[in-house]
């Protein structure tokens, strides 16, 4: 009940605030706070039983005899769906102040589409097979595509056409057969613990599918598919920071994580090795993805590269295939959401504010926007892994993974990336804070406003507090590999 | 006396009878509500014959009470059920929705006669359909097409006549073929009943004129089908002919042909012709690939709506017939679903055409520009639709891509992943097309600064049941694949 | 010998492939739909062709006449509606000609084609 509740509400709130758009813009914005309150309430109201070893599953129709859509929380997807339903409500409070600040068109369709973004979102994380999966995926590639578009100008749609392009491109042409294939060899789709391929299928055809599932899952960003991130840019700074760095994302490595333990099976994976393939590409795209932030010049672009190599540590640590390893790729879904909502507010902010986008802009900006800045730099800190921020305690567990795994590729990618983040975070800082502004009339500004800066507060000492408090979380995910 | 009984006969009959009576009327308004009337009441006898049919009873029926082989002989099962419902579903919907959309084409005077011609087109097509007599096939299959000349030539725009023209030279060849076909089967056979007809050949399925019979058969239908490469006749047609009608059309004319063509090819020919199989498959598969691979190229770079969506239409027919040159119970089923499907996916999308006709003179990409802003409602029911042709899951439309592709994975090996490419390239090609009426639609601003409004409630409601329709079979597909794997089975149960 | 006993299916061959090449070639509509005529009159000859039963009467039948062979009628009937069908195909052919004429003042096909291409 529980389940669908979690579905129905944003969908429900999806049409309150297409109705209450009508009325006022206050009226409007409260509704969607209000949905957004119920429904992480609801949400985490699920976490006690899960964590307690629960599984409360529901099944709504059979489509047809084998296939049907289902629902079942597991802890992975209970970790997904409460971070991105409690996200959901800081990102409200921040799209009020960016959205009236930036004085933008049609916000109610704006809001509308947020919303049944985020009840696919909710889709993803609790279903139970891979076809409701696919299902929820698409609905959160179709209903994301008016927020990328949502300027309307033509270089916008362009770039949309391209965050279209691939999303769909992909997922048709790739996860569909991949998923066919996995119902036709193994008789069912069903998430299942210990996988359900081992001795469905051998030799290369394992590569294979895992590379048809894995670059199909387009919104996990693994090269050479990441080309829709830094697209879907254009987009207003809210969609990004929810979408492009929570929900659409996390979706995506999400998704490549439950198949990678649900489907597959780490056990039959690592007795596979035409499956290892899969931690090359994904350190590949880490130091690659990297090295191009660091020649970024746009603020915006920056971060689209960073949470582009940040995606794949995650799809790295998974494929080191050693428990630790996916305790940490989990881990790092919410250490890398908390740290990357707040660099994109701050963006977001800085524009509000300023209409700065460009990094050259940005010296001595620290004195003028001390909140935003604070909050981008515990941001930034949390991208390297210094602590005591939430990106030290994923890396923690990942590295762990990687010495028990005895893989020193990944060693090597993660201490190099590290070196890299550093390279690219660390000036924006230092510049931010010591150098002195350039003279000029565009920078007559003050801080962002309130709604924004609140938002990025709130984020940013979510960024510290997982240093400190992460028991539940790590306790939640060590059910995902020792039930 | 139990009128359920007589149901396969009066879903042909009563659309017969209603014809003179409609040119009778003068009243255009009159003569619109009797043929709406008379095609609902047809709509209404096919979902009875369907029900029987989910029931497990398959009608048949004997005309006159003369038994088969020598009277003539009616036949409902799951494949026949398919095609009625989506013949005399597309005929009502189309109806209901020129209530407002005809009068902008075709003169108030002249519409009675339209009525009737439109009313001896369904008559035609549902008779195709539950007919099990090869001859009988043929007279209906030209009642029918003589009926859609007239109607495809209504509208106003004169390059519908050259059009029409080529459309009637094509379907009398097509059909001519055909029946030079069941002539050399008689001849050989003595019989022009179709299960009879199986039981006979046989003994002379290897002589010379069975197997030009089949061929003559196989090519005249595949002509009236506008399978790929025989299509040429149907993006024009499509293209002028008046709305509504396109709606009626293409949801389930072209479907009709490939019915009878499957019927012929699974009762008579596959299991008695040595190499049947291989050639049929071999044939129409490379037939298929290029109508789906060809056709969809096509529609990228076409600038009309209607003929955009008219090419998708014969790359969709590529898909029906890949399914079924699989030979198997998946590919059949697949096909035949499609079928389905597609008529729901199609039907709709040419009604939101239709409703932005009501409001912008041309049909190009460029006039549609910013239609979206005056039209959302239209617009929602043309995306919704696209969805499903592109087979979005949660769309009647993924349900027999899925169908389709699981079928060619079982066939295995470098043919299942070179079918699945094609399958997929084709569907992101469709994502391209409808994209680009998206992008016209939503994004570039009005080429002129009249004043557009919404379509009336009537066409828009019809056009938001069908569209709709679009989601309810995407979620519950329990009823078209019911039918479809009872046609299929049926087809299948003919192979030894 | 055996292949000239056939003739009847020569001719039938013969004039199916006449009017067949007519409708493709011409480029006049009247002298295309003519040659669709000839097309479908073909079938018809095949068609009466093969009720012929050597030495056989009109199937009529006489009281106490028992020995005698029929001519298959079916065919006949067959055809006869076929007949019907062509004759209005023809005729709904002829129709939409006098409508081009009236519409773009010719009934050259490529005429068509090109005051086509220029609107």
């Amino acid at each position: 009940m529980t389940i669908i509740a979690s579905l129905v509400i944003p969908l429900v709130g999806a049409i309150g605030i297409a109705l209450a758009g009508r009325v006022n813009a206050n009226f409007r914005e409260s509704v969607t706070l209000i949905t957004a309150g119920v429904l992480a309430w609801t949400v985490w109201s699920l976490l006690p039983e899960v964590l307690a070893g629960g599984r409360p599953a529901v099944s709504i129709t059979e489509i047809v005899p084998g296939i049907e859509i289902a629902f079942r929380v597991e802890p992975l997807g209970m970790l997904f769906a409460a971070l991105a339903s409690a996200l959901w409500i800081v990102n409200s409070i921040y799209s009020i102040g960016y959205m009236r600040g930036n004085k933008e068109k049609k916000q109610t369709r704006f809001y509308t589409f947020f919303a049944i973004a985020v009840a696919a979102a909710m889709g993803i994380a609790f279903s139970a097979n891979l076809f409701t999966l696919f299902l929820f995926y698409e609905v959160l590639t179709l209903s994301t595509y008016p927020l990328v578009s949502h300027k309307g100008d033509e270089k916008t749609v362009r770039s949309a056409r391209v965050y279209l392009g691939v999303l769909l491109t992909t997922s048709i042409g790739l996860l569909l057969p991949a998923i066919i294939w996995t119902y036709v060899a193994a008789g069912t789709g069903d998430f299942t613990m210990g996988g359900i391929l081992a001795g469905k299928i051998d030799g290369p055809e394992v590569g294979l599918l895992l590379g048809l599932f894995v670059f199909g899952i387009g919104k996990a960003a693994v090269m050479p598919v990441h080309r829709w991130l830094p697209a879907a840019m254009v987009a207003p700074t809210p969609v990004s920071a929810l979408l492009h760095a929570v929900a659409v994302v996390k979706a995506g490595v999400f998704t490549i994580t439950k198949v990678i333990v649900y489907i597959f099976g780490i056990d039959f994976l690592a007795e596979t090795p035409s499956s290892n393939w899969l931690l090359y590409a994904a350190a590949f795209t880490i130091i690659a993805a990297s090295v191009v932030a660091l020649r970024q010049q746009n603020l915006k672009r920056l971060l689209a590269y960073s949470t582009i190599a940040q995606l794949s540590y995650v799809v790295m640590a998974t494929a080191i295939l050693k428990p630790l390893a996916e305790v940490g790729a989990a881990i790092h879904m919410v250490a890398h959401a908390f740290g990357k909502i707040t660099l994109f507010f701050a963006a977001g902010a800085i524009y509000v504010a300023s209409k700065k986008t460009e990094l050259h802009q940005l010296r001595g900006i620290g004195r003028r926007m001390p909140w935003t800045m604070t909050a981008f730099s515990i941001g930034a800190l949390s991208m390297i892994g210094v602590p005591p921020t939430g990106g030290f305690v994923s890396k923690w567990y990942i590295l762990a993974g990687a010495f028990e795994a005895d893989n020193y590729v990944a060693i090597a990618t993660i201490i190099a990336s590290t070196v890299l983040n550093a390279a690219y975070f660390l000036p924006i800082i230092y510049f931010a804070w010591f150098e002195p502004e350039q003279p000029g009339a565009e920078n007559d500004h003050g801080e962002a406003p309130f709604f924004a800066v609140l938002a990025l507060t709130i984020t940013a000492a979510l960024t510290i507090g997982f240093f400190l408090f992460n028991a539940t979380a790590i306790e939640l995910e060590r059910q995902l590999v020792s039930p | 006396m139990n009128p359920s009984e007589h149901l396969a006969a009066l879903q042909v009959v009563v659309p017969f009878l209603a014809a003179p009576l409609i040119v009778l009327l003068q009243a255009r308004r009159l003569a619109w509500a009797a043929t709406t009337l008379t095609s609902l009441l047809a709509f209404a006898i096919a979902i009875a014959l369907t029900h029987g049919v989910l029931n497990g009873q398959d009608h048949q029926y004997f005309m006159g009470s003369w038994p088969a082989p020598y009277g003539i002989e009616l036949r409902v099962d799951g494949f026949s059920a398919v095609l009625l419902l989506a013949i005399t579903g597309a005929s009502s919907a189309a109806l209901l929705a020129g209530y407002h959309s005809l009068d902008q084409q075709i003169e108030p005077k002249r519409q009675p006669l339209f009525f009737a011609a439109w009313i001896l087109a369904l008559a035609g097509l549902t008779g195709i359909v539950v007919s099990a007599d090869a001859f009988n096939i043929f007279v209906f299959m030209e009642i029918s097409s003589l009926a859609s000349y007239v109607l495809v030539a209504g509208g106003p725009d004169r390059r519908a006549l050259p059009a029409v023209l080529k459309y009637l030279i094509f379907g009398t060849i097509g059909a001519t073929f055909y029946l030079i076909g069941v002539g050399l089967i008689y001849m050989m056979t003595g019989t022009l009943n179709l299960a009879d007809m199986e039981l006979r050949i046989p003994e002379v399925a290897d002589q010379s004129p069975v197997l030009v019979a089949a061929g003559f058969i196989t090519v005249g239908l595949a002509l009236k089908a506008a399978l790929f490469p025989l299509h040429i006749w149907l993006p024009n047609a499509y293209t002028f002919s008046p709305h509504v009608v396109t709606v009626f059309l293409a949801a389930c004319a072209t479907k009709v042909s490939l019915y009878v063509l499957l019927r012929f090819d699974f009762f008579v020919f596959q299991q008695n012709i040595t190499g049947h199989k291989l050639q049929f498959t071999v044939f129409f598969m490379s037939l298929a690939v290029f109508a789906i691979l060809i056709a969809s190229a096509v529609a990228l770079f076409e600038k009309n709506l209607k003929r955009m969506l008219a090419w998708s239409s014969v790359a969709q027919i590529g898909y029906i017939m890949l399914g079924a040159s699989i030979v198997s119970l998946a590919g059949l089923t697949a096909s035949v679903l499609h079928v389905f499907n597609h008529a729901i996916a199609k039907g709709s999308l040419f009604l939101a055409v239709a409703c932005l006709a009501m409001s912008f003179r041309g049909l190009r990409l460029g006039n549609i520009a910013g239609s979206a802003k005056a039209m959302p409602w239209t617009m929602g029911a043309l995306v919704l639709s696209g969805l499903s042709l592109i087979g979005v899951p949660g769309t009647a439309g993924f349900i027999s891509k899925w169908y389709l592709i699981s079928a060619v994975f079982e066939l295995g090996g470098g043919i299942a992943i070179f079918l699945t490419a094609v399958i997929v390239i084709g569907s992101l090609m469709a994502v391209v097309y409808i994209w680009r009426i998206v992008e016209h639609a939503y994004f570039r601003p009005p080429e002129t600064d009249a004043v557009v409004r919404e379509a009336p409630l009537g066409i828009l409601t019809v056009t938001w049941i069908v569209a709709l329709a679009n989601l309810y079979f995407g979620i519950n597909p329990e009823l078209p694949v019911a039918l479809s794997e009872s046609a299929a089975s049926a087809l299948m149960g003919h192979i030894r | 010998m055996e292949l000239l006993g056939y003739y009847n299916y020569w001719v039938f061959a013969i004039v199916l492939m006449v009017g067949f090449y007519a409708v493709i070639v011409r480029n006049n509509l009247i002298k295309k739909l003519l040659g669709l005529a000839i097309f479908q009159s073909a079938v018809f000859l095949m068609y009466i062709t093969m009720d012929k039963v050597e030495g056989g009467t009109a199937p009529i039948i006489q009281e106490g006449v028992t020995d005698q062979i029929y001519s298959n009628p079916l065919p006949q009937v067959l055809i006869l509606t076929a007949i019907v069908v062509g004759v209005s195909t023809t005729a709904l052919g002829l129709a939409i000609v006098v409508r081009i004429k009236e519409a773009y003042g010719t009934i050259e096909e490529d005429d068509i084609i090109a005051k086509d291409r220029e609107s």
